[in-house]
């Protein structure tokens, strides 16, 4: 072994420590930001290493400038640039991305060792298992990823969408890769039949997400984000990179288990959310349409008198504040209910947006205190005292059935009991369904009340109401 | 793959993926619901290291279709590592700032 492949592994290992402590930081509020930033250095670390001591690499500098200057200002401006209710969406895009850099670079060291073989002559079976695991995985990450993005994005339907035959076409393609991956592995190293096999593996990605509700996509995403780490790390060990190796493994398994917290967090089986709508022949339908309850409509100045006159509001933060960046002057409300003597708090669902923590990030940036948010545990029991339950732009996560109705498709699913309240003031743009598309019977309560309009024109509304009661 | 040939490499390898699998579990089992999203972010920024592997392909790519390969590698590489940190220190950025101090 020369000095430099010495000193090369020991770059990998002060790396790889990074990437621990790194992931351990970011589970601890305090510590977030210092482990991510740590992160970066261990990965700028290894970066510039392989940059500059690898042979071969500064004669094909052009392909690291235009690719690398390309994708990695792509990078700064998708992260920069996006809104804060789209960060799930792009987290799925770099997701998807990394995949696909997985399998090309499997796909790459296979096409290097096939390369004036004939293919009767195979390649090792371990490392070609670990190569085809490389391909299959990223390829299904990326475009299982370009779908989680579409349906977040709203360009593909967030519905379940199942296709005739659904668990047939499935079966096939799964077990066609399966039969792939053992030709490939024991009988022939063809490379036409590679290449089949990660076009397979990419019709695989988009056939694994369809059936999956929008609702859902949190989750799809976190256990993508975990494919991709076994796809790195199942390349790291073909081109026998401890860097990639151990980033990817750690990765793999973290983001496993970090999937099994979000499913928990729902009271839901990963098993349920791959699969709830396979089976069903149409997929999970609506419960009933929403346009024919009937509800009470209200108006902001009604609306505000009876929150500042109150003891205590809750207010539920949803989807609808974030897209409506209404978290500003809900600010401004709790502000001036402070002030009037009211009881304010939020109630955070542990999905409520689309992404665990996004209500936690969106009010921290309009500067909420962090000891008015409570978690669904903490505030449960307290809207039975609760004069006004204010909810902004919150469905799924308020709705009563999920407590009920066992035919509804969210059935189980903790929910918040805004119903408990003694008045419950709902802001919505329309009577539209949330977004796991099924009606809410809340709406149509005696105490429930009905703000119709943009969720920030209406906070902006209520404040008005509440300076002039 | 030429290099991972050798039984006792691949067994390295091996024991190392092995223990890295039972760190990366034992590290988040516990996290806070408001840090799932910004640890997933995290986790996703920490496998972009696929780009190095992207790098070592552009640094041997003779071939158009290699050629073709490192480019495409080194793109979504890039993209997924400076994408992934950039994002999650923006979405943490939310959590340091303090009431009171604008």
């Amino acid at each position: 072994m020369s000095t430099l492949e010495i000193v090369t592994f020991l770059v990998y290992l002060v790396a790889s420590v990074t990437f621990v402590f790194a992931l351990k930081f970011l589970a601890s509020p305090r510590t977030a930001r210092t482990g991510n930033l740590l992160g970066a250095a261990g990965m700028t670390l290894v970066v510039v290493w392989t940059l500059i001591t690898t042979d071969g690499m500064l004669q094909h500098w052009w392909i690291l400038l235009a690719a690398g200057g390309i994708g990695a200002v792509i990078g700064v401006l998708g992260a920069r640039r996006v809104p804060m209710t789209a960060m799930p969406q792009m987290v799925a895009i770099f997701n998807g991305a990394g995949g696909g850099a997985a399998a090309v670079v499997a796909m790459s060291e296979f096409l290097l060792a096939v390369n004036g073989r004939p293919s009767s002559d195979l390649l090792p079976v371990v490392p070609m298992i670990a190569t085809l695991a490389g391909a299959v995985i990223g390829s299904v990450s990326l475009t299982g990823s370009i779908i989680a993005f579409g349906k977040l994005q709203g360009n593909i339907p967030a519905r379940p969408v199942t296709i005739p035959g659904q668990n047939l076409v499935a079966t096939v393609v799964l077990g066609g890769l399966l039969v792939m991956a053992v030709l490939l592995a024991v009988v022939t190293n063809s490379v036409a039949l590679f290449l089949a096999y990660v076009i397979v593996a990419l019709v695989a990605g988009v056939l694994i997400v369809m059936p999956i509700g929008g609702a859902d996509m949190p989750v799809v995403i976190s256990l993508l984000n975990s494919y991709t780490g076994i796809a790195v790390g199942a390349t790291g060990f073909v081109i026998g990179n401890y860097a990639l190796l151990i980033a990817g493994t750690l990765v793999g398994a973290s983001g496993a288990i970090l999937t099994q917290l979000m499913c928990r967090a729902m009271n839901r089986s990963l098993m349920n959310v791959l699969f709830g709508a396979f089976g069903t022949g149409g997929g999970v339908t609506a419960a009933g349409p929403a346009g024919e309850q009937t509800v009470r409509e209200t108006s902001a100045e009604d609306a505000a008198v009876l929150m500042a006159y109150g003891k205590k509001v809750i207010i539920v933060p949803g989807y609808g504040m974030a897209v409506a960046q209404a978290q500003g002057p809900v600010r401004e409300l709790m502000d001036l209910l402070i002030a009037k003597g009211v009881d304010v708090e939020f109630a955070i669902h542990p999905v409520a947006g689309r992404m665990p923590g996004h209500m936690n990030v969106l009010l921290a940036e309009a500067n909420v205190p962090y000891d008015r948010l409570k978690e669904m545990d903490e505030i449960n029991s307290e809207f039975a005292e609760a004069d006004v339950a204010l909810v902004i732009g919150a469905n799924d996560v308020t709705n009563p059935s999920a407590r009920t109705d066992e035919g509804s498709p969210i059935y189980g699913m903790p929910i918040l009991n805004v119903d408990q309240a003694q008045n419950v003031v709902v802001l919505k743009r329309s009577m539209a369904s949330g977004f796991a598309g099924i009606a809410n019977p809340l709406y149509s309560e005696p105490q429930t009340a009905m703000l119709f309009g943009d969720a920030k024109a209406s906070v902006q509304a209520l404040v008005a109401g509440v300076k002039e009661a | 793959m030429t290099e991972s040939l050798d039984p006792r490499t691949l067994l390295d390898a091996l024991f190392v993926l092995v223990l890295a699998a039972f760190v990366g579990y034992e590290v988040v089992s516990k996290v806070p619901t408001m840090l799932h999203t910004p640890l997933m972010s995290g986790a996703n920024a920490v496998h972009g290291v696929i780009v190095v592997g992207a790098m070592l392909v552009a640094a041997t790519a003779d071939d158009p279709l290699r050629i073709i390969l490192a480019l495409l590698g080194v793109f979504l590489g890039t993209v997924n590592v400076v994408g992934g940190f950039v994002v999650t220190d923006r979405m943490l950025e939310m959590f340091r700032k303090r009431p009171g101090d604008r």
